[in-house]
């Protein structure tokens, strides 16, 4: 029993077996500690298993060697792989990023526990990424759900209205799992399993009530956690008053694993001889998707708060997710996932330099912002170099991510949907203009609530903070790893799912 | 000399060496601009070989990394892009040295930043010069905006705000609403975004053929700094900038990388021959001719004079665009050849105007009257200056517009002959009055002043013992660093109506599949 063979266990197995230990730790660095090591031992996991199944295909993992379709199943494939990879390298930067923020918006005595919750919640995303199994999906995102409901009301320290957040964020989650598994239970009525390639199968040809009723309420469920417009009225809250490194880790990668399983059950559950799908991808993706990128961006454009700006062009970038999706071809699928990728790294990035804000001002008013050029210089130029990669400046990832969407959008005949796309990118140069102009171009306040005194933020933020922004422009140079597994990924996807290649 | 392989990547990379350079010598003004000249004169150099190759008909080509499947950012240097970088080196270092007595004189504030700034701008530029494909110039393009950016709002005040939004919005949003969907459309339909001599369409023209009509209007409005009208607005607005940022705006790099890139889509995307088959670019044509004569009506009744200068820049950028739009080789050969008189001859207009700011903070057309006597030298060289836009021999200027008067004349189009006479005529209107006015009107208030009256005994003023010596109209020119670089585009400005026959030559290539 080699290491190797039991590879794609390890990313959920260490992670969960580690986050109770927080807990035994003293406060107030060994939690920290502690939960950044096997973040990162977590990511070195996830790297591995990126690196294998890029060379050696699909790798099929049997749990407690209970065979599936009764046992539960781990099925590594490129597009799963390459969301690993990312929600691990994310986790590893913000946990290692988080310290400095923690301490200053969390409870003292709530440290280990949140870290414990922090490294919970990772489980969560990683499973329901890895698994091969429908309600094991269920399983996890609600592991990471609960998690996150918990990490969303720590923010009650500096700002009350975390808890009504919190809240509100857990009725209408809640409300998603339901809905989420009362589909999977009329998906296992109609086919007597569970496990994802066995549904595949026996799906085939099946195309009944049941199975239609099964479909809508996964979409709809997984719709709300994924905050698809309309329902991504919880997220704008749970973001803002959240603390900033969970809003950093949330943005980063919680939407994102909801992407992954809507497309994994579009492509590797469903198929496309199963009607509804298409009548999903046209009047719902498509529809919703635009309506999100324009009606959300435009609400970011009016924010004065800066993490609620961010949260609202998170929901608009949604939309470029589910209209490459839509698009049902592998140009469209491979700029979906692209994109899942590259608005990680910009969210990422964004959300951690607004935590540093955070912890020198206070506050994430936009007011906080003004003259932060000659105050935190070297923030300010992390929040522009990304803001230019969320409005897709070129050398950066959001370009990449554009190109791919509009190279979509034209070969398969949604040409006005290029020109939407486009359109909807200038909305993110009024809301990074807005921001840039702030920092840049006002003079810092001298007095008053938002004045500080001119302090960068430590370098154990720093450096994470400018590994992400590095990143963003050298994944909008280097496409190999994004684009090149993600169009594998994409092939393989469209395969299975039985649409033209 | 040094093989232009690898000169091309050394002139993207010696103005960012420049700009490290200039940071690192924040805290020393002396060493810092020196670190600027070295920059620029490095360029040129390097500039001058490729130039050297490139005329010898060699194309050098050099592969950075490829981005995605079929999209590297690659170089390959032709005429016209050879052209364009000399021109923008060249002017680039003498715009430097200008700016050095400009800002020093001005005592501005963030002298740093300005440079910094500079030196990625032009290297943005030699980029979009030596792209070898629409991917790259598309880069380049926008980087050349971004780092503009913080020249254009240089004061920083509510003015430079306002100006700075606009040129970023109008800009930014062109590019990205207009440029991208085409430039990916393009890729689409050919599987390619390469420049290749007679475009990349005429093996598409069953599936570009219904399109080509809209697709050059995305290029054509999408390159916003192109400034055709409609989208000119940024370049007006633009004006806040200290006067060394309107002269590389306006001659030096920004407008000249949109004519360009315009020159560009239409010579090898297009291809000319595949333009005037189609019939896509007459509409073109027309709105490019309707821009130079609107603008010119506009700078009219401009008072403030780089305001007019904007609006005279508007103008004739759309002889370019006109040039591209004909569709034929002497088209073509002209907006080329008004790429070059037009860069002379239009920094000479604005570092004049810079100087007159510099030595008497004067911005308005109607303060200069008399101002000739004062400044003899810059007065002087904008004459020479508007002569050359205007078009009138012994001047550069003159040769574009007869070459574009050729290219009209191909096509039968005796309009656009009548609509390049009427701008030149508008031209003469509210350019040469300028010094004309200087230097052959009285000052205001000179009436009441001590020469010319009939009195000519000593004069004694209250409060001053003794007699005032009498006021003579001495000479006050502007520091020495800014009248250098007039005199010289000034003189380049008639130098090169000589030798437009050796640019011809060099630009012949461009026509060879036209």
């Amino acid at each position: 029993m080699s290491l190797i063979a039991q590879l794609p266990v390890l990313p959920i197995i260490i992670p969960l077996v580690a986050a109770p230990l927080t807990l035994l730790l003293p406060k107030p660095r060994l939690p920290w500690v502690w939960a950044s090591v096997v973040a990162w031992v977590t990511f070195a996991a996830c790297a591995w298993l990126l690196a294998t199944v890029a060379s050696t295909g699909m790798i099929s993992y049997h749990l407690g060697d209970w065979a599936p379709p009764l046992g539960i199943e781990y099925r590594v494939d490129l597009a799963n792989a390459l969301v690993l990879f990312l929600v691990s390298g994310v986790a590893a930067l913000v946990f290692a990023f988080s310290y400095h923020s923690v301490r200053a918006e969390v409870d003292a005595a709530q440290t280990p526990l949140f870290y414990g919750a922090m490294l919970i919640c990772l489980t969560g995303l990683l499973g329901v990424t890895i698994t091969g199994d429908a309600f094991n999906v269920f399983v996890f995102l609600e592991i990471s759900s609960l998690s996150t409901y918990a990490l969303v009301a720590m923010g009650a320290r500096r700002d009350r209205r975390a808890l009504t957040a919190a809240f509100n964020y857990l009725v209408m989650g809640t409300i998603g799992a339901t809905f989420f598994v009362i589909g999977i239970g009329l998906l296992y009525q109609a086919t007597g399993t569970l496990n994802m390639a066995d549904l595949h199968e026996r799906l085939i040809g099946q195309d009944n009530r049941m199975v239609q009723a099964g479909f809508a309420f996964i979409v709809v469920g997984i719709g709300l956690k994924l905050a698809m417009f309309p329902l991504h009225l919880w997220l704008p809250n749970a973001y803002t008053y959240a603390p900033s490194a969970v809003s950093a880790f949330l943005a980063a990668t919680a939407t994102k694993v909801a992407v992954y399983v809507l497309i994994r059950f579009f492509f590797s559950v469903f198929n496309f001889d199963f009607a509804f799908i298409g009548a999903a991808f046209t009047y719902v993706l498509l529809p919703l998707g635009i309506a999100g990128m324009f009606i959300a961006s435009l609400a970011a454009v009016f924010q004065d708060d800066v993490k609620r700006l961010l949260a609202y062009s998170s929901v608009g970038q949604i939309g470029y997710m589910l209209l490459g999706l839509s698009f049902a071809t592998v140009e469209g699928l491979t700029a979906s996932l692209v994109h899942v990728f590259n608005h990680a790294l910009m969210k990422g990035a964004l959300f951690m330099a607004v935590a540093c804000v955070v912890l020198r001002a206070g506050s994430h008013s936009i007011n906080a912002f003004a003259g932060l050029g000659k105050r935190m210089p070297v923030t300010t130029w992390a929040i522009i170099l990304s803001g230019l990669s969320l409005i897709g400046v070129p050398l950066t990832v959001g370009f990449v991510s554009k190109w791919y969407l509009l190279d979509a959008a034209f070969s398969s005949g949604h040409g006005y949907s290029g020109f939407l796309i486009v359109a909807s990118s200038l909305i993110a140069l009024l809301y990074v203009g807005r921001l840039a102009e702030v920092m840049l171009l006002r003079e810092p306040p001298s007095e008053g609530k938002y004045a500080f005194p001119a302090k960068e933020a430590p370098l154990a933020m720093l450096i994470p903070m400018w590994v992400l922004v590095i990143a963003n422009i050298y994944f909008g140079i280097r496409t190999d790893l994004t684009g090149g597994i993600a169009q594998r990924a994409a092939e393989a996807l469209m395969l299975t799912a039985g649409g033209a290649p | 000399m040094i093989a232009p392989e690898l000169a091309i990547p050394l002139a993207l990379g010696v103005p960012i060496a420049g700009f490290v350079a200039i940071w690192l010598l924040d805290k020393q003004p002396n060493l810092r601009e020196a670190a600027t000249l070295v920059t620029g004169g490095a360029l040129l150099a390097l500039v001058i070989s490729v130039f050297a190759a490139v005329s010898g008909g060699a194309r050098p080509e050099f592969t950075l990394v490829e981005v995605i499947d079929g999209l590297p950012i690659a170089f390959s240097v032709e005429p016209l892009g050879a052209l364009f970088a000399l021109i923008a080196s060249g002017l680039w270092l003498v715009n430097s040295v200008y700016s050095i007595g400009y800002m020093r004189g001005g005592n501005e504030k963030h002298q740093t930043r300005f440079y910094m700034s500079f030196a990625v701008a032009i290297s943005a530029a030699m980029g979009v010069a030596f792209a070898a494909n629409l991917f790259t110039l598309f880069v380049f393009y926008e980087v050349l905006t971004l780092s503009t950016f913080p020249l254009v709002t240089h004061k920083g005040d509510a003015n430079a705000r306002h100006g700075g939004r606009v040129y970023l919005g109008v800009l930014m949003a062109t590019s990205i609403g207009l440029l991208l969907p085409a430039i990916v459309w393009t890729f689409v339909i050919t599987g390619t975004t390469d420049f290749a001599l007679g475009g990349i369409m005429a093996d598409h023209r069953e599936a570009v053929g219904p399109i080509a009509g809209l697709l050059l209007g995305l290029y054509a409005f999408g390159v916003g700094k192109a400034a055709l009208m409609p989208v000119h607005p940024w370049l007006p607005n633009a004006m806040v900038a200290p006067t060394p940022v309107s002269a590389f705006l306006h001659a030096v790099a920004v407008v000249k990388a949109g004519v360009f890139s315009i020159l560009k889509i239409a010579v090898y995307i297009f291809g000319v021959d595949f333009l005037r088959d189609t019939g896509a670019a007459t509409p073109f044509m027309w709105i490019a001719a309707g821009s130079i004569l609107l603008a010119s009506a506009i700078a009219m009744h401009k008072d403030n004079l780089k305001a007019r200068l904007a609006y005279s820049t508007v103008s004739q950028l759309s002889y370019v665009t006109l040039g591209a739009m004909l569709a034929t080789q002497m088209g073509v050969m002209g907006g080329a050849m008004q790429i070059a008189a037009h860069a002379l001859g239009k920094i000479t207009l604005f570092m004049c105007a810079g100087a007159i700011y510099v030595a008497h903070h004067k911005t308005q057309v109607s303060e200069l009257r008399g101002l000739g006597r004062v400044m003899p030298f810059t007065f002087g060289a904008f004459f020479i200056g508007a002569v050359s836009i205007i078009g009138l021999p012994p001047m550069a200027g003159s040769w574009p517009k007869f070459f574009l008067m050729l290219g009209a004349a191909d096509r039968g189009e005796l309009i656009i002959i009548a609509a390049l006479m009427v701008s030149s005529i508008l031209n003469i209107v509210y350019l040469l009055s300028i010094p004309v006015q200087a230097f052959l009107k009285a000052k205001p208030g000179a009436a009441h002043d001590f020469e010319g009256a009939w009195y000519d005994g000593p004069r004694f003023d209250a409060g001053v013992e003794g007699p005032v010596k009498p006021r003579k109209p001495g000479v006050a020119e502007a520091p020495l660093a800014c009248l250098l670089p007039i005199g010289v585009t000034a003189a380049g400005s008639l130098i090169l109506f000589f030798f437009m026959g050796a640019l011809y030559d060099f630009l012949t290539p461009l026509m060879g599949a036209g």
